[in-house]
């Protein structure tokens, strides 16, 4: 049982194999998270009802949430990956944590800017120095930063290895960051229109809600998969499969 | 149409639609961004290929 | 040689070269002084808004001047390959980092931190905060001085690293700042203080237990090139 997973972990390991196995699964995974983001939206915009408080601006939910959730989960992800590719000298780990980095710098960003779109309905202004946006801002930076490194080194296999280090300090680091904010703001402003303790959503909102979720999942996964076989065929090109395939791509085009 | 009386008070989202529809506009910016930017480092990845291919030839 | 007489030359080295860069060493200072003098300038001539300001205004200061200085603490000894030897070595790679890293901060944070009082008197900061100031200033920059030292290991082998390392380290350094000036303004405002100073206390001490590990790792990756 357990040479069995050892085995089947090795061999996920192995680039070429990831590259062939992934195809099939970027694949599907892209048209299940099309499939399920666009039912969930056209519910979401269309089908749920108006929300008391708020009216129609509360829609934004429907792509801010899952935007905000993935971008954290996704650095989660880098960190891990990067702890898997320093101990067991695992590239193929660096591959899928350098390629999470722009997605997942693209859903902090999709969060921050439709959080600040829906402050201003809300809270009156576009940018409030709220808890959760601050931390956001600085996930993003988190975010920028470890692709700078990437690209400033000159061999990428250091950059690879910096940057999982790098990770790991802004994983430890984010907890307390988020923490200090909170703190921060309350201090400074205990009272501004915040709704914290929204009431239990209905179900009509809450399935859109929850299958946007699920969608932008799967389609981050998709997009992760599909970056990382091209770092898999640019990093890997001067081995013979790699070229193969390059040139069955010359050749189609 | 669901929530909405009319197609028009669909757009208008009841005084918010400036806000949701920038909002989701530019989530549709960011999955394009997602999409397109493989797509155009495959396409580097070949012209590169091809132009390493032209070069050994020679 | 045993641990501590070897540890105890190299602390003795690292003052001795950081004697002979004194005028680099001074470049810090400058920087805080600058930046606290363009705040009444850019902002208010108003002491009492400026007053609201002094801690903040202070910390920022003394954080990017603290910013400023970390590019150079490894890459001389990168660059003349005495790093890689003192990695060889038989000390224990991570006292080493310490031993430089608390060489940095007596050169850097220990005078911003005394420089501090003086140019509170320019923001009008009560006096009364003045000790609390101080305290924050030695612990924070201490905890600056410690974090910093893994974005200087991480980029210690590139040529332009300065930006690079601001733009790895300015989000890391977030709670330090946060936790300090919050206690000297909790001061001034006669709100309980000790909490923030806890919390920074426990910065403090989390980065001294946690980033000389990651430093070295850093400098092995530099080093390994």
């Amino acid at each position: 049982m357990w040479q069995a997973f050892v085995r089947w972990f090795h061999k996920w390991s192995s680039p070429k194999w990831f590259y062939t196995m992934s195809q099939p699964w970027s694949f599907w995974l892209g048209w299940a998270a099309t499939l399920i983001i666009a039912a969930a939206l056209v519910w979401g915009l269309m089908f749920a009802p108006v929300e008391r408080l708020q009216g129609n601006s509360y829609r934004i939910i429907f792509i801010h949430v899952p935007s905000a959730f993935l971008s954290q989960a996704i650095y989660a992800a880098i960190a891990v990956l990067g702890l898997v590719g320093l101990v067991w000298k695992m590239k193929l780990a660096f591959f899928v944590a350098k390629q999470c980095i722009p997605v997942g710098a693209s859903m902090a960003l999709l969060a921050l800017v439709t959080g600040a779109i829906w402050g201003k309905p809300t809270w009156g202004t576009w940018w409030e120095w709220d808890a959760r946006l601050t931390s956001m801002l600085v996930l993003l930076l988190l975010y920028f930063g470890l692709w700078a490194l990437h690209n400033a080194m000159e061999r990428p296999e250091s950059g690879d290895r910096a940057a999982a280090i790098l990770a790991l300090v802004g994983v430890v680091n984010l907890p307390i960051i988020k923490f200090s904010v909170e703190w921060w703001n309350t201090l400074h402003q205990p009272a501004t229109l915040k709704f914290t303790e929204a009431p239990p959503m209905h179900p009509s909102m809450l399935i859109p809600f929850l299958m946007a979720i699920v969608g932008f999942y799967l389609a981050s996964m998709a997009w992760v998969l599909m970056r990382t076989r091209l770092e898999i065929l640019q990093r890997e090109r001067k081995s013979r499969w790699v070229e193969d395939e390059l040139n069955r791509f010359a050749e189609g085009q | 149409m669901g929530a909405f009386d009319s197609f028009s008070a669909f757009l208008a989202m009841g005084d918010h639609g400036l806000y949701v529809w920038s909002a989701y506009a530019v989530g549709a910016a960011v999955i394009a961004f997602n999409v397109i930017t493989p797509r155009l480092h495959r396409q580097r990845l070949i012209s590169d290929h091809k132009r390493r291919m032209r070069r050994e030839q020679r | 040689m045993t641990f501590l007489p070897l540890l105890r030359s190299v602390f003795r080295r690292e003052m001795q070269l950081a004697y002979r860069r004194r005028s680099d060493l001074a470049n810090p200072l400058l920087f805080f002084l600058i930046v606290v003098v363009l705040f009444p300038l850019g902002v208010t001539p108003d002491m009492t808004k400026l007053a609201d300001m002094a801690p903040g205004v202070l910390w920022v200061g003394a954080l990017l001047a603290n910013l400023l200085s970390l590019d150079l603490l490894f890459r001389s000894d990168y660059e003349d390959g005495s790093l890689e030897q003192m990695l060889l070595a038989s000390l224990p790679p991570t006292s080493l980092v310490l031993c430089k890293v608390w060489v940095h901060w007596l050169v850097t944070g220990l005078p911003l931190t005394i420089m501090a009082p003086l140019l509170s008197i320019m923001l009008g900061l009560p006096g009364s905060a003045l000790p609390l100031l101080m305290l924050t200033l030695a612990l924070g920059t201490l905890s600056l001085s410690l974090i910093g030292s893994i974005g200087a290991a991480l980029t210690v082998g590139l040529q332009k690293g300065g930006l690079l390392l601001t733009l790895l380290i300015m989000p890391l350094f977030v709670p330090v700042i946060i936790f300090g000036t919050g206690a000297v303004q909790a001061q001034v405002a006669g709100l309980p203080w000790q909490a923030h100073l806890a919390m920074l206390a426990a910065m403090t001490t989390g980065s001294l237990a946690l980033s000389p590990l990651l430093t070295v790792a850093a400098l092995r990756i530099a080093v390994g090139d």
